[in-house]
């Protein structure tokens, strides 16, 4: 049974392993050099003494590639679900097949397990490779962008993209099983997938553990921006952006000593200097004077407090990730036996 | 002489709908079996109940003593041929071979590999560019060659031509006579079976009609034609199948195991296509029965 799956798997496999070659000669073609030149940055950098405000000529190099290299990274888990694991059974039912296949001197239990162990281990093969030499690439990037939590870079870095490929390609079965067809098994896979990842991006993974809170004076990170909206003459202001190295920032916000939020109304009435504008129109140090005399006079009573998830958590939330995906996986998996034993017997 | 598949009241349903209902029958082992029905009276859902492909609604079936795909076993002692002969398109006819092999025990390599010798498959061509008969002997060589105790074929021969089809019936029963395996196989046209069965099951709406050595079918068959007569008055020994009548006339179909000694009767033998038409009839009559009295 293993060598009749892969046989039958044999052009994907074939594609799959392709396709990861060709990107394993990018990447070992293109990476020293990237390391090589951010290498020669630090120790320039170093020599001179700045290296917080100078230009990092490595952001520079390969831009096409510091681009479509993440999107493969995060493609890849929903590629190998729509053409590994959609076709698997869908393809057998569609032709007719399983007629033959569940016919021979194997149950169809064993028949099933087999092919998902075998096609499922070769997607979580391919990923694997991937996401390690994607991982090895932008090492030199990482390091210096230290945003390896934020959700762009999360998502195709450590050991997540595993439980993603395996969600994927369980998806694609069950899609499969249930659709009894490739094309809508496929179209099943990929709108699955999308919505499963935003919604543990979005809902699930911020609280993998309790958000940490840190305050920063007004003075450093500003008040961030007001908007007035002119017929109901209200408010709103945008709390700043903080950076912390390494950590995933989830909101920020504008709080007094008793946490409770800055309004536009507040706003005005401490920074008076914008509403005696009018007339002319203000010269640039103007503003910059009112400016500086609002975020004084707020930071007084009011500093920015921002909710952020620690960059010491990217590992645990890595593996949480993969858990996740991997017991939907199971439970995908659980639900294609059941489909094929009830809508074929 | 004992039974290589038995069904007690098997039936199976789909959503509201039998696909076959209170079948009971045993098929003694040795023969060579027809099947023979209209389209969707129920011919595939009988093979792939008995093959395992499908489990009963009701009732139970015994093939070859054991609960059909029951195990690895019980797979192994039956070859099945499933309609329009499927074959994985995009492997050759030489990865079909290995594929037989790898998945049974039973494999008789040399065996598969004559066969496709004989019929003259280029073990390289793939299987989806095969026709339609090829393709059909491709998939009767995998049947084959696990060595069976029991070979199914669900409509082998509908989609061949003429030639092809007298070329699959003979190689078939060449395969009988060596392997000595009991064969059951379905089509819609009785000729095909008339040639090469000698066991006929009867399949109309769902239901067996009638089934039994085609011999004893043959023998105890008779139409009988005469002045016009109402069936209360035949002998009670005369099993009506179908009756139809004019003014003056009437025409029966009678099953008997006595001779009809009857003078007024014209009384004729009937072909096997006759009877089966005849069976034809009583089912589509009986179907109608019930939707008139709905309608009085």
């Amino acid at each position: 049974m293993i060598r009749l799956t892969l046989r039958q798997f044999r052009t994907g496999a074939i594609i799959g392993c392709a396709a990861l070659a060709a990107l394993a000669l990018v990447i070992t073609l293109t990476g020293p050099h990237l390391a090589e030149v951010n290498d020669a940055f630090q120790r320039a950098c170093r020599a001179v003494g700045d290296c917080q405000t100078a230009p990092n000529p490595v952001f520079t190099e390969y831009p096409q590639l510091q681009v479509l290299l993440p999107v493969i990274g995060i493609i890849t888990p929903a590629l190998l679900g729509l053409f590994f694991g959609a076709p698997l059974i869908a393809s057998e039912l569609e032709s007719g097949t399983y007629r033959l296949a569940w016919t021979q001197s194997v149950t169809r239990r064993r028949w099933l397990a087999t092919k998902l162990a075998v096609v499922g281990l070769a997607a979580v093969a391919l990923t694997g490779l991937l996401i390690w030499m994607l991982d090895w690439w932008a090492g030199p990037l990482d390091a210096v962008k230290q945003d390896r939590f934020s959700p762009g870079v999360f998502s195709w870095h450590g050991v997540a993209p595993i439980g993603y490929t395996l969600f994927a390609f369980a998806l694609g079965v069950a899609a499969g099983v249930l659709a009894r067809r490739t094309v809508p098994a496929m179209a099943i896979t990929l709108v699955g997938f999308v919505a499963a990842r935003l919604a543990v991006e979005n809902w699930m993974r911020p609280n993998f553990a309790v958000p940490v809170h840190r305050s920063f004076s007004l003075l450093t990170t500003g008040f961030g921006s007001l908007q007035l909206s002119a017929p109901s003459g209200t408010y709103s202001l945008t709390a700043p952006p903080v950076v912390i190295r390494n950590a995933w920032v989830l909101s920020t916000a504008l709080v007094d000593r008793a946490n409770r939020a800055l309004t536009g109304k507040e706003f005005i009435r401490i920074c008076s200097g914008y509403a005696h504008l009018g007339g002319e129109p203000p010269t640039p140090a103007q503003i910059m004077s009112i400016h500086a005399a609002c975020v004084r006079k707020l930071s007084l009573t009011y500093h920015t407090v921002a909710s952020f998830q620690p960059g010491s958590r990217f590992w645990p939330f890595q593996w949480l990730e993969m858990g996740v995906f991997i017991v939907a996986a199971l439970a995908l998996g659980g639900l294609a036996y059941w489909g094929l034993r009830r809508r074929f017997t | 002489m004992t039974a290589v598949i038995e069904a007690a009241g098997l039936g199976k349903r789909y959503g509201q709908n039998w696909a076959l209902s209170e079948c009971s029958l045993a098929i003694p082992s040795g023969k060579v079996v027809g099947l023979v029905g209209p389209n969707g009276a129920g011919k595939t859902t009988f093979l792939h109940l008995a093959v395992g492909l499908l489990q009963p609604t009701s009732g139970s079936m015994r093939v070859l003593g054991a609960r059909p795909g029951a195990s690895p076993a019980q797979l192994a002692r039956i070859g099945f041929v499933a309609q329009d002969a499927p074959v994985y398109a995009g492997m050759s006819v030489r990865d079909h071979l290995r594929l037989g092999a790898w998945m049974n025990p039973t494999w008789d390599t040399e065996l598969a590999a004559d066969r496709v010798a004989g019929l003259g498959l280029d073990p390289n061509q793939k299987a989806g560019r095969l026709s339609g008969g090829q393709r059909a002997q491709l998939a009767l060589t995998l049947a084959v060659a696990k060595r069976p105790e029991l070979l199914v074929l669900d409509e082998p021969i509908a989609s061949l031509d003429p030639l092809a089809r007298r070329e699959f019936l003979q190689d078939l029963m060449q395969v009988v006579v060596e392997q000595a395996a009991t064969v059951i196989f379905s089509s819609h046209l009785v000729s095909d079976l008339e040639r090469v069965c000698d066991y006929l099951i009867v399949l109309v709406g769902s239901r067996v009609r009638v089934a039994g050595d085609i011999e004893d079918l043959v023998a105890t068959h008779y139409r009988l034609t005469g002045p016009r007569r109402d069936r209360g008055r035949l002998p009670g020994d005369q099993q009506v199948i179908v009756e139809d009548h004019t003014d003056r006339q009437s025409t029966f179909v009678v099953r008997t195991s006595a001779q009809v000694l009857d003078p007024s009767w014209t009384v004729e033998r009937m072909g096997l296509e006759d009877l089966v038409l005849a069976y034809m009839a009583r089912a589509a009559a009986d179907a109608r029965r019930p939707k008139l009295a709905e309608a009085r």
